[in-house]
């Protein structure tokens, strides 16, 4: 391919790009409709922080647990049900993940995100009690 | 407080002195401390005590002492009692018999030449060197620093190599989807799963598993094998107890009374 035809190739793929992020931004002022927390006002960590870095908390909390045995509540799966989802009790249909629309409040935000979220596969979905 | 005559040391510092110097004081409140200490220290060890910000430790190490002369033939409280707690045994619908899960079963043995019944319950032995960990190609399956085997499901692929390594035929495979599994025991489809000797319980202080606490026998007994002080080790020090398949060399946790 010669010069001039791949400066052209890239001058398409720019506009394109700009096409795309404009269309995306309006589509991101819409959002996800996600549920709001069940109990509290305030989470853990800030809400931007918790955007952007609550898979690394977990994780990184599921080894201290699962490896050594650490049973604190702050940044356990367990605790984020607690507040964000319904217990079964209450809302049986919150526990249908594969619902796009659904009110889980994890699988909201991933069915929107298209990130395939499969803590679920194992844990339970929904906190025990009333 | 600080002339006490065991405490020879301390005696000789401060008697001499009726006002007691800072570094004297310090001193003494040191000995004292240590006196007070002792008997809390060898409680704290125990893992009841453990904070739950505070991970699990070699200090500790978690048994189960099980009197198979207590234990009834058709008797399975044990069994439903895991089952209630870890939520297994109900929610695989489509699997055969032979391929749904088993945390704990009951075995009857019979000795053919004197007719001697037996009646016990087999679950994961909890080795010290389980040949479940030294197989496993992830290190999904891990023993934890106070002696529990664990899978660890994040890093399962499935492979089932520790299923064929474990004398014990302990673990189990789950084949399907799963729902409505306990928080306390997260479980799904392609991951090995076996007894985890009540870990959330252990961890919680409960100090007992669910199968001991239904057990209307009393026949299972969970302690801590490195505290001198507990009715486990006392009782291991004074009766004769087995290890099935001791000739492994595989140091179980689960011990036997009567067999």
């Amino acid at each position: 391919m010669s010069l001039p035809t791949l400066h052209l190739l890239k001058g398409a793929h720019l506009l394109l790009l700009t096409l795309l992020l404009v269309s995306g931004g309006v589509a991101v002022a819409e959002g996800p409709s996600v549920p709001k927390a069940l109990k509290g006002e305030q989470c853990v960590e800030s809400v931007p922080n918790m955007r952007r870095n609550h898979m690394e908390y977990l994780k990184h909390h599921r080894v201290e647990t699962m490896r050594y045995g650490v049973r604190t509540e702050t940044y356990s799966l367990k605790k984020c049900l607690d507040c964000h989802v319904a217990p079964k009790a209450q809302n049986a249909a919150a526990t249908d993940m594969h619902d796009t629309n659904s009110q889980h409040f994890c699988n909201n935000c991933h069915s929107y995100a298209g990130v395939k979220l499969d803590c679920f596969d194992c844990h339970a979905a929904q906190p025990d009690g009333q | 407080m600080m002339n006490r005559p065991d405490d020879n040391q301390t005696t000789a510092n401060t008697s001499e002195l009726p006002l007691l110097d800072r570094r004297a004081f310090l001193k003494g409140g040191a000995a004292v401390a240590t006196f007070t200490l002792a008997p809390g220290i060898i409680l704290y060890t125990t893992a009841e005590a453990r904070n739950i910000d505070e991970r699990a430790t070699d200090k500790v190490r978690w048994a189960m002492l099980i009197d198979s002369t207590l234990c009834e033939q058709g008797c399975s409280e044990c069994v439903t009692a895991c089952q209630d707690e870890n939520g297994w045994g109900s929610n695989e619908i489509k699997s055969r018999p032979s391929q749904q899960a088993q945390w704990i079963r009951k075995v009857e043995l019979k000795n053919s030449e004197t007719g001697m019944l037996h009646s016990l319950p087999m679950m994961c032995q909890h080795c010290a060197n389980p040949p479940c960990v030294d197989v496993c190609p992830t290190t999904a399956s891990f023993k934890r620093a106070d002696g529990i085997v664990l899978v660890d499901r994040h890093l399962c692929i499935g492979c089932r190599f520790c299923m064929m390594a474990c004398p014990y035929k302990a673990r189990s495979f789950v084949h399907e989807t799963l729902t409505n599994q306990k928080s306390n025991a997260p479980r799904g489809k392609g991951c090995v799963e076996a007894c985890t000797l009540c870990v959330h319980k252990l961890d919680a202080g409960d100090g007992t598993t669910a199968c001991a606490q239904a057990c209307s026998k009393g026949a299972i007994l969970v302690g801590d094998l490195k505290d001198q002080n507990s009715e486990l080790a006392k009782r291991v020090s004074k009766y004769a107890t087995t290890q099935i398949r001791a000739d492994l060399g595989l140091n179980t946790g689960v011990r036997y009374q009567g067999i």
